[in-house]
């Protein structure tokens, strides 16, 4: 099966390693994508509280292509992954949401379509790949590389469509299925901060602080995220962030970095040097092979 | 009773039709005056009339009055559910002297008032159905119902304290009892329990005698580590097939001396231990728990070395020595056994709170469920009654989560009934033995019953703490020194306006009731039904509490549904006391719904035989056709269905019956 690769802006901008590792990962694993023809803005963040109809709409048209390819669409970013899905089940359950994003698409020649599934890139790895095909693969095992699995609120919430809401685990078994060791990390799903460094920075510097200082006092070496805006609120403000500790310093990764690690990819290829805290010194002192 | 006139075939049809208002449960969505005015024209229909309660006494004399009056030979009721008042109405046209079966009943409140909202079309509906009732009933043959003795002997599914009060009953009643517990020992939950509330008496003192008393009355037949694994017959008859699980143990020889556990290789426990919940651990020959009933130890053969090795020592069989009850080639067995009534008391279970992952029961070891909690508050439990934490240490502080798996929209939805009493026994129990702070997390405190109230009032002068809100999670994430190594409870306090995060020592998991896991094995095999939830379904929420769909098999206790120990023990009385009605009454009356054979159009294909379940058609070589015993026959329909010349026909459903139902109701008026 050929999926439509979604990359949505931030994979193309400050989350450019997410793409370029999980391109890797997927080709390592012979997952066979093609990035959507002509895609546009999600409509997430920003469209979704100026103007909701605007960005089912925009979602709406996002999904008449892949339908218009046939295909499942990937969307690795958590943003654009919830509105995809929000828009799924707003359109079905809202007749008049559903008559303007019609209408709209219609003036523009396509078509919505309910057929397309949205998918993730964790669920895809998961349960079309599997554990078993990856631990196959890896060339340059985690070795014990001690990761606190941090997945964020969007992919969970309020659509927990392919892991637990409250417990999810399906970063954990693939991370480890790549040999590295899991932390207990009970905020695995808590905020970010979200925007809010951005509005409210005393609060989300609060919000930041407590997820990387409780990454450190139980022994992460590794935060790994799936989301460009958590990446870049934990890797970005580690300075700022308010916590407990003298200080915190601790590489975030997306998940896709360190499997594209363990299968092999080279270093510079996968975006390792674009985290501003970071990873190759763990990596050296653990002895784990990079290129 | 007078005698029953039957209209012979030449008399001409003479209809009745009765259309009731239920109060305004029919009358406030049917406009029932339209529809007896039009009931009046139809073919046959010599008289129509409404009334208020149609099964009401003035509203049945309305009924024989017409059919003297009237000389009226059918009757067609239009009111509620036939399983609510055929039998009803049956014996009022009885009383008046036409043979029972020249009744058909009309649903117009389950299927039409009930369901629908649009007056106009819901009345249409009723016309069309009234209409189908009149054709059909026109065809109605005399029939008369058979009449078979019952069984007294009773079968009781389940030893817990519903099962063993049914069991006692019965018993001393002078009724025999084949009471059935699938687990080695009777006693259910209660057993595992150290006091009951609100009286805080002793579980153990009120229960051991009981189950003492059913181990030793001549009336009852305790089999316990055995299953019902087959149901057939019908009320009054049943055959029960009993499946005996090997316990490894002749219970005919074992004195419950214990010499064998004290002689197991295994000097000490190792393996989780079953009544404990695992809080201790069990040698692979064991007795569930020292008051077990009967005392009759069992040999756990995933666990004994013998069996997984086959090299063992047998001390075992050395420290029986003479009595010789060790039987190691123990095989399961089967026995058959004969009842007329059944009362099912199968019980719950506990609802798994790994459900909830945010309470971080199985992540965090402090994280106990109120069933666990129950066997450490037990003076016979693994810790003899001490409240310890994990380590060993007693705790400061605990948190009881109320509502854990009961009115939740992501698990079960019910309220589970008991847990909010259970939460203020336990939470007592902690306070009077620790003197820890006790908080307990609730969403609504629901204490009706006797003396509930009371103890609530009780334990808020105790100073344990009330907190009005449900818990969002439970985790071992500290943000402050106080909190460091503690389990941290957050949740909205929904009284105080704020988000409350209170580090305790200890968290109790009040965990809901829930149908057994086998549940819908269980009814199938019994043949009742469920509710959506799965518990087990009585006849009538309110009329009918303990019975079934199915004669003859009645329910007790939280197989229907939540209920505390004093509930479950009325229930269980109650069933024993409609059984024993059904019994006393020596005879029970079938319906005639039997399948016959038209002998001259069978061509003796022989394709019944092996469908009917009952084996009740044979072959009559001499005539060459099929002949169905009717005391066999359970009017399943199948040999009907399947008689490729359409020579089987069923009484009260013959096909010319149906067919004009079926014109009946497509018919435009």
């Amino acid at each position: 099966m050929t999926y439509a690769y979604y990359p949505g802006c931030s994979l193309k901008g400050t989350g450019r390693a997410y793409e370029e590792s999980l391109l890797a990962v997927f080709r390592a694993l012979n997952v066979d994508v093609r990035e959507l023809e002509d895609w546009n803005c999600c409509g997430a963040t920003t469209y979704m509280s100026v103007d909701e109809l605007a960005s089912y709409a925009l979602a709406g048209r996002n999904l008449a292509l892949a339908a218009r390819e046939n295909k499942d669409i990937v969307a690795p970013c958590a943003a654009c992954y919830l509105v995809l899905n929000k828009t799924q089940h707003y359109v079905h359950d809202y007749p008049d949401i559903k008559t303007v994003v019609e209408r709209s698409l219609a003036s523009i020649g396509l078509t919505y379509s309910d057929k397309v599934h949205v998918r993730h890139p964790l669920e895809i790895l998961l349960n079309e790949v599997g554990l078993q095909a990856i631990s196959a693969r890896v060339k340059s095992p985690l070795k014990g590389l001690k990761v606190a699995p941090y997945y964020g609120c969007q992919i969970v919430r309020p659509y927990a469509t392919f892991d637990d809401q409250l417990n999810p685990t399906s970063m954990d078994r693939l991370l480890e299925a790549c040999g590295a060791k899991i932390v207990q990390y009970p905020l695995k799903t808590r905020c970010c901060g979200g925007s809010q460094k951005g509005t409210l920075p005393e609060v989300g510097l609060d919000l930041i602080g407590y997820l990387l200082a409780e990454a450190q006092k139980r022994g992460a070496e590794v935060v790994a995220t799936v989301c460009p805006l958590c990446q870049f609120n934990l890797d970005v403000f580690q300075k700022e962030a308010r916590t407990d500790q003298k200080s915190v310093s601790i590489p975030v990764l997306y998940f896709s970095q360190l499997m594209a690690l363990a299968l092999g990819a080279p270093a510079n290829a996968i975006g390792l040097q674009r985290s501003l805290v970071p990873v190759t010194p763990i990596l050296a002192k653990k002895e784990i092979a990079y290129a | 009773m007078p005698e029953i006139q039957t209209p012979s075939g030449s008399d001409a049809v003479r209809i009745g039709v009765y259309v009731c208002h239920c109060g305004t449960n029919i009358a406030g969505t049917v406009d029932v005056k339209a529809l007896t005015e039009y009931a009046a024209g139809l073919r046959d229909v010599v008289v129509a009339r409404e009334y208020k309660y149609m099964c009401s006494d003035p509203g049945q004399g309305l009924v024989e009055k017409d059919i003297a009056g009237h000389q009226l030979n059918r009757v067609v009721v239009a009111s509620c559910s036939p399983l609510l008042h055929e039998p009803t109405f049956r014996r009022a046209i009885t009383r008046a002297g036409i043979n029972a079966f020249f009744l058909q009943m009309v649903n117009i409140r389950e299927h039409v008032s009930w369901v629908h909202l649009d007056k106009q079309k819901a009345t249409e509906k009723t016309k069309d159905l009234v209409r189908a009732a009149v054709r059909r009933v026109a065809l109605h043959k005399p029939l008369q119902k058979r009449k078979v003795p019952i069984n007294p002997n009773a079968l009781v599914v389940g030893g817990g304290i519903s099962g063993i009060h049914a069991a006692l009953t019965l018993a001393e009643a002078g009724k025999q009892v084949y009471l059935i517990e699938r687990e080695p020992t009777i006693g259910g939950h209660m057993a595992m329990f150290d006091k009951t509330f609100p009286t805080l008496d002793c579980a153990a003192c009120i229960l051991t005698p009981k189950m003492t008393t059913v181990v030793s009355h001549p009336n009852i037949k305790l089999w316990t580590y055995s299953e019902v694994v087959q149901v057939d017959g019908y009320v009054g008859n049943y055959k029960v097939k009993v499946k005996h699980k090997p316990r490894y143990i002749n219970e005919e020889l074992c004195i419950g001396c214990q010499e064998c556990i004290t002689a197991c290789l295994y000097k000490e426990g190792k393996f989780p231990d079953e009544f404990n919940l695992g809080l201790s651990k069990r040698k692979p020959v064991y007795l569930p728990f020292p008051q077990a009933v009967p005392q009759k130890v069992v040999i756990d053969p995933e666990t004994c070395i013998e069996f997984k090795t086959g090299k063992c020592k047998k001390t075992c069989i050395e420290a029986c020595g003479e009595r010789l009850a060790i039987d190691l080639k123990q095989k399961e067995s089967f026995e058959e056994i004969e009842v007329g009534t059944i009362i099912l008391a199968t019980g719950f279970k506990t609802f798994d709170p790994a459900r909830n992952p945010h309470y971080g029961y199985g992540r965090y070891p402090n994280v106990y469920t109120s069933l666990e909690m129950e066997r450490l508050v037990n003076a016979a439990g693994p810790t003899a009654g001490e409240i310890v934490l994990r380590d060993g240490k007693r705790p400061k502080s605990v948190g009881i989560i109320h509502c854990v798996g009961s009115r939740d929209v992501n698990t079960n939805r019910w309220c589970s009934k008991v847990c909010c009493m259970y939460s203020l026994k336990l939470a007592h129990l902690i306070k009077e033995r620790t003197g820890a702070e006790v908080f307990n997390f609730y969403i609504d405190m629901r204490t009706p019953g006797k003396g509930y109230e009371e103890f609530y009032d009780r334990l808020l002068d105790e100073g344990v703490h009330f907190i009005r809100g449900r818990v969002a999670e439970i985790s071992d994430w500290a943000v402050h020194p106080s909190e460091e190594g503690k389990l941290v409870i957050r949740a909205e306090d929904t009284l105080a306006a704020f988000v409350r995060r209170i580090p305790v020592d200890m968290v109790v998991l009040s965990v809901g009731l829930e149908p057994q896991a086998d549940a819908q094995e269980v009814r199938r095999m019994f043949n009742i039904s469920c509710s959506t939830e799965g518990w087990f379904l009585e006849r009538h929420p309110k009329l009918a509490p303990v019975s079934t769909f199915t004669e003859g098999v009645y329910i007790a206790g939280a197989c229907q549904g939540p209920k505390d120990i004093p509930e479950s023990v009325a229930q269980a009385g109650a069933a024993a006391a409609e059984a024993m009605v059904l019994i006393d009454s020596q005879f029970v009356e079938l319906e005639p719904y039997t399948a016959f054979v038209m002998e001259e159009e069978c061509s003796g294909c022989k394709s019944c035989i092996p469908l009917c379940p009952y084996h009740a058609i044979s072959y009559l070589a001499d005539k060459k056709k099929a002949s169905i015993n009717e005391v066999l026959c359970k009017g399943c329909g199948t040999c009907v269905a399947g008689c490729p010349s359409g020579t089987i026909q069923q009484n009260f459903f013959e096909d010319q019956e149906i067919f004009e139902e079926i014109e009946g109701v497509l018919a435009y008026a």
